[in-house]
């Protein structure tokens, strides 16, 4: 028997949607200036990007980046830290800075009646940082207080140690973003000064300006603000991204008792700018992107083995990690790391069936105007456009290109940048309980170290 | 600032608001049922959020996890949450596929129990354990969640137990527990449904009264246990937990006016002064200048019935120990208690507390939820228009007067992590509350 309300209902006719127009400018002294109208609400949000990201830390000096991007909000020659921070607060903007391997954004989100005023005490943080010693030396004991909550989480030591072991000892993606304890150490004033210097100048920087500000508006508040910033930087290219190891292996990082293990799988991806993102980002979403993925459903659904399994690829400008990632209760860990090599292998083998296809493509699509609903989150939007370079039209083409994706094109993304033959797989768990079943894969050659062995020349 | 709400109710008691706005096509669903953690029986915490879950394993007409593959194909987003006094369902979709979340939503309302099956069940749990392992027991300071309720509140009350709940308890759960929960609380007159967005109301009250007027309404008896605690705990109370972490850290939670009260308003915006961002309070004393602290920061818990908890939230600075970091903490709520907070400081909560708001609003699921809680906890949406205006009358003389009253010495509660020697198992020392 049919009720009424057992039919599904189908979808109406798809209303239009088109990603907010933006504007971009150049202002007398070099900085670049991208403006979005988007007058929804009474709100500005900001970001202020600076191409000088980790990948740009010079040698011995790891972290020196992000914490000179950090000293930006401790205090100008103006202001003290806890003085600036109250000036932003005041007007109830809420400023953070995140730096990574490609940049440094100081970003805020602040009612748009105090958007000049904001914008004006942005200048100060990225015109006029006064890098106090004292300062200095807090951050620094800050970082130490992250790497030891870093060691003691299972979650970041399994993420932290993935990264160590994928990597040559040498390269800088061997270790983290924002260093580590003996990098740290080494960080001076004088170092944060010479890279502030070096690298905050006019050409590396882009000013974006997204909410309920009129284009004229926003250039005449960004042009006093940041029209007389001059200078250019030097190229610095330097390799960050060579691999440790060409063949499969076990890394088990000792947790005692631990009630589960932090899975990590996978081995080095490809650069954000390799002309197979599209396909790579559609099979990743088969693969382990969703929640109806294969791994997914694989771990939770069909196993429960996990409370969630994903698999992604890191996207930088060189190539970061593609790792599938899952914390499983203890006794299962080699069983979980077999379903999820299993899943590797399956996505090599045959085509994707065209429902998993267009399961896929439809989400990627669809979510794409969700993505964007708030001024912050089209700010971070063209904050990645300026960074990896995307085209002006790279927003308005995003859905069709989605589209566009075949099975034969996942199976060939798959075949060519997965390598089931060069997994390294990183288990942070209880060595008695995980360390023999593990080695009864016979994936490859099996050590067990301890969270903190990794300090050496980092 | 006010949002448009509109509002209507199904003779099954089911209440609805809506919330129009074109600015992009995409439609929020949300629903709350009003049911929690609070409601369990003994020796059934845990039942509420693992209910939770058989909510995504079918219906009559869905098969397990086809509510989420149906969502996400549509090019949607969703979840669910539980907390001691609700549960909520949402998606954000593009505005064309607004009837097929509701036709989804009503079907599970109204015929959840032919899905059920006791190998899902099974299925459930173990996921269930897996995220109690992932998020509490192998996560630094993770147990915090289900001891800080666990210390405020006595044993007798429905906010003491955790919520995720024991393994033990998650192992006695049944079907027959499953159906009975479900008739109890799985009701239209026991939730509220909120769309927002892009959206044409007669139409899309046309589905709603299509999808969920044939659902009867509960008859059973639902478990609503009494709340009520007196406004402060009457003494110290004091917990030391020696656990896998790098650092100590101190939650300090003090009994503060339910959520929606007139006087909750200025314990809000007490919680903003001592913690929000680094501007706060706590912030630029105890990591600013003191250098004792890495972090530090405060929040309310929101809870609209009994009692709610102001917290603040400190991490040590390495090389400092657990009891300077105790110390340090206590000296400055001495200080606040003493001489109170400036005028500055509470418009500087005040600005924050506003950018916020509107921040939030921003976006269809935040819409809904917001419009969800007012309806579920008040019966009246029409309070989201209101929050801006109760905060910007606080002054800072209600709030030195809410100061004077719950943050002194016989209304603290100190929850202190405490890295442990390796070799030890994690132990406890614990005085907990009275009612």
């Amino acid at each position: 028997m049919t009720t009424p309300t057992s039919r599904r209902p189908s979808p109406g006719d798809a209303r239009p949607y088109h990603f907010p127009r933006f504007q971009r400018h150049r202002l007398s002294g070099g900085v670049q200036l991208i403006t979005v109208a988007a007058p929804k609400l009474p709100l500005v949000s900001v970001a202020a990007v600076v191409d000088a990201g980790a990948a740009r830390d010079p040698e011995g000096m790891d972290g020196l980046a992000v914490l000179t991007a950090k000293l930006l909000l401790e205090g100008t020659v103006q202001r003290e830290g806890a003085e600036l921070v109250d000036a932003f607060e005041q007007l109830g903007a809420s400023v953070d800075i995140t730096a990574d391997w490609d940049s440094a954004t100081v970003r805020l989100t602040v009612l748009s009646a105090h958007a000049e005023a904001a914008i004006g005490l942005l200048r100060e943080v990225l015109r006029e940082p006064a890098f106090r010693e004292r300062d200095v030396t807090r951050l620094k004991a800050e970082r130490r207080a992250e790497i030891l909550q870093m060691r003691a989480d299972p979650r970041e030591l399994a993420d932290e140690s993935f990264e160590r072991h994928l990597y040559a000892a040498g390269a800088r993606y061997s270790r983290p973003a924002a260093g580590g304890m003996a990098a740290t150490d080494r960080i001076t004033r004088q170092a944060v000064k010479e890279f502030y210097d070096r690298h905050y100048v006019a050409s590396r920087v882009t000013l974006i300006v997204a909410g309920d500000l009129s284009d004229a508006r926003a250039r005449g508040i960004a042009a006093a603000a940041f029209g007389d910033w001059t200078g250019t930087g030097p190229e610095v290219a330097r390799a960050v991204d060579e691999t440790a190891s060409m063949s499969r292996r076990i890394r088990v990082v000792r947790k005692a008792d631990a009630p589960q293990s932090e899975l990590r799988i996978g081995h080095e991806g490809v650069s954000r700018g390799h002309p197979d993102y599209f396909p790579l980002v559609v099979m990743n979403a088969v693969l382990g992107g969703l929640f109806s993925s294969r791994i997914n459903l694989n771990l939770r659904e069909a196993h429960a083995y996990t409370y969630g399994a994903h698999s992604g690829f890191d996207w930088r400008r060189s190539a970061g990690p593609f790792a599938i990632s899952t914390a499983v209760e203890s006794g299962v860990t080699a069983d979980a790391a077999s379903e999820v090599l299993k899943e590797i292998e399956r996505i090599r083998d045959a085509a994707v069936a065209s429902d998993e296809l267009s399961l896929a493509t439809s989400y990627l699509a669809g979510v794409f105007p969700i993505r964007y609903e708030t001024t912050s989150a089209i700010a971070a939007a063209l904050a990645s456009l300026v960074t990896y370079g995307y085209p002006d039209d790279y927003f308005d083409s995003y859905r069709a290109r989605i589209e566009s994706i075949t099975e034969d094109d996942v199976l060939r993304v798959a075949r060519a940048h997965l390598h089931p033959d060069r997994l390294l797989v990183v288990a942070v768990g209880d060595p008695a309980v995980i360390e023999a079943p593990l080695a009864a894969l016979n994936l490859g050659p099996l050590s067990v170290s301890a969270a903190g062995d990794a300090e050496a020349g980092a | 600032m006010r949002i448009p709400i509109e509002t209507f109710e199904l003779a099954n008691g089911l209440r609805v608001t809506l919330s129009e706005d074109h600015t992009a096509p995409i439609v929020g669903v949300n629903l709350w049922y009003h049911v929690g953690s609070a409601n369990e029986r003994k020796g059934r915490t845990g039942f509420a959020h693992l209910f939770e879950h058989m909510l995504f394993q079918g219906s009559a007409d869905v098969a397990a996890n086809e509510h989420f593959e149906l969502i996400q194909r549509a090019g949607g987003t969703l979840n669910g949450s539980t907390w001691l006094d609700r549960t909520n369902y949402f998606e954000v979709v593009p505005s064309n596929e607004c009837e097929l979340v509701l036709w989804l939503e009503a079907n599970r309302m109204g015929q959840l129990l032919p899905a059920m099956t006791q190998q899902k069940l099974d299925t459930q749990r173990d996921v269930v354990k897996n995220e109690r392992r992932w998020s509490v027991d192998n996560q630094p300071y993770g147990t915090w969640w289900e001891r800080l309720p666990a210390l405020c509140f006595p044993p007798s009350h429905p906010f003491h137990h955790s919520l995720i709940g024991s393994m033990e308890d998650l192992s006695q759960a049944s079907l027959e527990d499953i159906a009975q929960f479900f008739r109890a609380y799985y009701t239209p007159d026991n939730a509220v449904l909120s769309i927002t967005g892009d959206f044409d109301p007669p139409q899309a009250r046309g589905w709603v009264e299509r999808y969920f007027s044939a659902i009867p309404r509960g008859t059973d008896a639902r478990n609503r246990p009494p709340m009520d605690v007196g406004p402060v705990f009457g003494r110290a109370l004091e917990e030391r937990v020696a656990d896998d972490v790098a650092l100590p850290r101190l939650f300090l939670a003090f009994r503060s006016p339910v959520f929606g009260s007139e006087a909750y308003y200025a314990a809000s915006v007490c919680g903003a002064v001592l913690g929000q961002r680094s501007g706060s309070r706590l912030y630029r004393r105890l990591v600013r200048e003191r250098e004792i602290a890495a972090e530090a920061t405060a929040f309310t818990f929101d809870l609209p019935k009994g009692s709610d908890l102001l917290v603040t939230d400190v991490t040590a600075r390495p090389g400092v120990s657990a009891d300077e970091l105790h110390d340090a903490v206590t000296a400055e709520i001495d200080t606040v208690h003493r001489e109170g907070v400036t005028a500055h400081e509470v418009s500087r909560a005040a600005a924050l507390i506003e950018t916020d708001f509107v921040n939030a609003l921003q976006s269809a699921g935040e819409r809904a939820d917001r419009l969800s809680m007012f309806a579920t906890y008040f019966g009246n949406p029409h309070l989201v228009n209101e929050q801006l205006d109760r905060y910007q009358a606080v002054t800072v003389d209600e709030v030195n007067a809410f100061i004077k009253a719950r943050l002194g010495p016989d209304n603290r509660a100190s929850l202190l992590y405490v890295p442990r020697e390796t070799g030890t198992a994690t132990d406890t020392d614990s005085q907990g509350a009275a009612a």
